[in-house]
């Protein structure tokens, strides 16, 4: 893994897709270093002063072979995601990346499971496209608390080999929650590895639905960051470490943000009911 | 004007700093996440996140919240204890050619000593920083800095086992700074780092709850410096010749300015290490600018520049 990069980016693309915004950055350097999982911690522009704000890496732009552009999407909730939203191609922005853990590819080309929730189904691109260059069968799997929250539905169809639709309220796919139709999917698939990103509340279920099955799960995990680069220690999970039961508190930009399903501690976690 | 280049170079409690901006506690991990933006070398002192005898582990999430021009943390003082810092972090420090502060904390002022002790068999350790104010622990009676007897016990207890030249971090969060600064003067520290973070609260109105699990947290960032470059002025007026590190919200090389002129020895970057990994080389090549434009040959020179009646 390459050391994080820090870059003034050109904006080379801004589109939207319903809630969500996508911002492609000129970065052949970032680009040709990210892999899926892994994040960019973006500084917001505009008056006074403001945290980075961390981004999965949503997709590489290539021309040919070659990486020139790491896009990342986000939906405008406060006044740091309307300044990047109101950014334009050919404005600059502050880029540190890429950084954490990515994603690791099954040991031999296998049948995946990716499952997203929300803007958590935004890493999953990448993701998909890792897999299949390594000879993996992708299925796909998101969900959304309401149709206008699930991330690029469009797009999203042509990810993998299939893809399966879950909202809250019923108003996209199948109504309920992604693990709601995860064990068929695991059942009939044959799904060797299960990788998630999504809400905290999320994962913990798809990681236990998985070891449910006995299928290993790798989990992109949110926690709140202030910096991104290891030196706050804002972002930490309780992991499993050493002795059984032990856990400690590892930084998810560092140590993260992917975990073994099996390594974090959900127990302890106080998670908002899903 | 002066057209020699200006000298940065500065004297903190008898070790000799090439830039007065140092890396402030807390806001720089270990330094090793930061080797890869910026030559630790170049950087006047790092000040280490706080070690503890034993490690610990910190308080749960969400650990941080933004507030206007800054932020709040309630981190809880996690890290891997005093003899892993020594093993893993020192070494790695003393490699990349950082000037170790090593920041302190203990539950009691006999904590506070072991962990002087131990420290005072590592010659890569050049200054201790004694955190007396920490808002983030359980009680706060553990935020010595708020009691000038409390405080000068646990300086007490340092100085009788350090190797180094010692700091005392002091709180804003008081009636009556200079009577704390005193104490831990008399007390036998060196110097003073002048402020910790202000302890603070915000709340999240659509799920009406904290917005840190810890409840409160300490505000650092721009919002505070005014407080912070209050407190240096006041401090450096009635403790002449007490060496101090003015701490909070500073950014720019203006910011580290405004403390230099009201009596700071050096300045310490925080929170703007999260946003600029590089800010504490950045402040000081800006601090050099602003000598060069003032016509300044040493940062030594400021404090007696300044024109305290406006």
């Amino acid at each position: 893994m390459s050391a994080p990069l820090r870059e003034r980016c050109q904006v080379a693309g801004h589109s939207r897709d319903g809630i969500y915004h996508t911002l492609a950055l000129a970065s052949p350097r970032i680009a040709a270093a990210a892999r899926s999982g892994q994040f960019l911690a973006v500084l917001p522009g505009g008056d006074g002063f403001r945290l980075r704000r961390p981004f999965s890496v949503h997709r590489v732009g290539r021309a040919g072979a070659r990486p020139l552009t790491v896009e990342f999407s986000f939906a405008v909730l406060g006044p740091g995601t309307q300044a990047l939203g109101n950014l334009r191609e050919g404005d600059e922005l502050d880029v540190v990346g890429p950084l954490g853990r990515p994603f690791r590819p099954p040991a031999a080309a296998a049948t995946c499971l990716l499952v997203g929730g929300g803007y958590g189904a935004a890493p999953l691109f990448l993701l998909s496209e890792e897999l299949r260059a390594h000879g993996c069968r992708v299925y796909v799997l998101t969900g959304a608390a309401t149709a206008e929250r699930l991330f690029k539905p469009a797009e999203s169809a042509l990810l993998g080999d299939s893809l399966a639709v879950t909202t809250d309220d019923g108003s996209a796919g199948r109504r309920g929650v992604v693990t709601d139709a995860m064990p068929a999917i695991l059942a009939s698939a044959g799904v060797a590895q299960v990788y998630a990103c999504g809400p905290m509340a999320m994962l913990a279920a798809v990681a236990r639905t998985a070891a449910a099955s006995d299928v290993p799960c790798q989990v992109a995990v949110e926690e709140q960051m202030a910096c991104g680069t290891g030196i706050c220690f804002s972002c930490v999970v309780p992991v499993f470490d050493g002795a059984p039961g032990l856990t400690r508190m590892a930084r998810s930009c560092t140590e993260g943000p992917v975990f073994d399903g099996t390594a974090v501690a959900w127990a302890e976690l106080a998670l908002a009911a899903s | 004007m002066s057209t020699a280049e200006p000298d940065l170079a500065v004297d903190l409690c008898g070790v000799r700093l090439p830039t007065p901006v140092l890396a402030a506690s807390g806001c720089f991990g270990f330094g090793r996440e930061m080797a890869a933006f910026v030559d630790l070398s170049e950087i006047g002192a790092v000040v280490t996140k706080s070690v503890s005898l034993e490690p610990r582990r910190g308080r749960p999430t969400p650990r941080v919240a933004e507030t206007p021009s800054g932020m709040l943390n309630a981190i809880g003082l996690q890290n891997p204890g005093v003899e892993a810092f020594c093993e893993r972090d020192l070494p790695f420090l003393a490699d990349a050619g950082a000037r170790v502060v090593a920041s302190i904390v203990g539950r009691g002022a006999e904590e506070f000593g072991r962990v002087a002790a131990r420290l005072a068999r590592e010659p890569a350790v050049r200054l201790l920083e004694v955190n007396l104010s920490c808002p983030n622990v359980e009680h706060r009676g553990e935020v010595f800095a708020t009691d000038p007897e409390a405080a000068a016990a646990v300086v007490r207890a340092v100085k009788a086992a350090a190797g180094q030249p010692v700091l005392a971090k002091l709180t804003a969060d008081v009636t009556d700074l200079v009577a704390v600064a005193a104490a831990v003067v008399d007390a036998g520290a060196d110097g003073l780092t002048l402020v910790n973070t202000l302890l603070g609260m915000a709340v999240d109105t659509k799920r009406r709850r904290p917005r840190l699990a810890a409840v409160t947290g300490g505000l650092s960032g721009p919002a505070i410096r005014p407080v912070a470059v209050r407190c240096v002025w006041q401090v450096a007026g009635a403790l002449p010749g007490v060496p101090i590190v003015g701490s909070g919200g500073v950014v720019t090389a203006e910011d580290a300015a405004e403390f230099l002129l009201v009596g700071a020895t050096a300045v310490a970057v925080g929170t703007a290490s999260f946003v600029d990994p590089t800010a504490a080389v950045t402040v000081a090549a800006g601090l050099a600018g602003y000598l060069r434009a003032s016509g300044v040959a040493t940062v030594g020179e400021l404090p007696a520049l300044f024109k305290p009646g406006r």
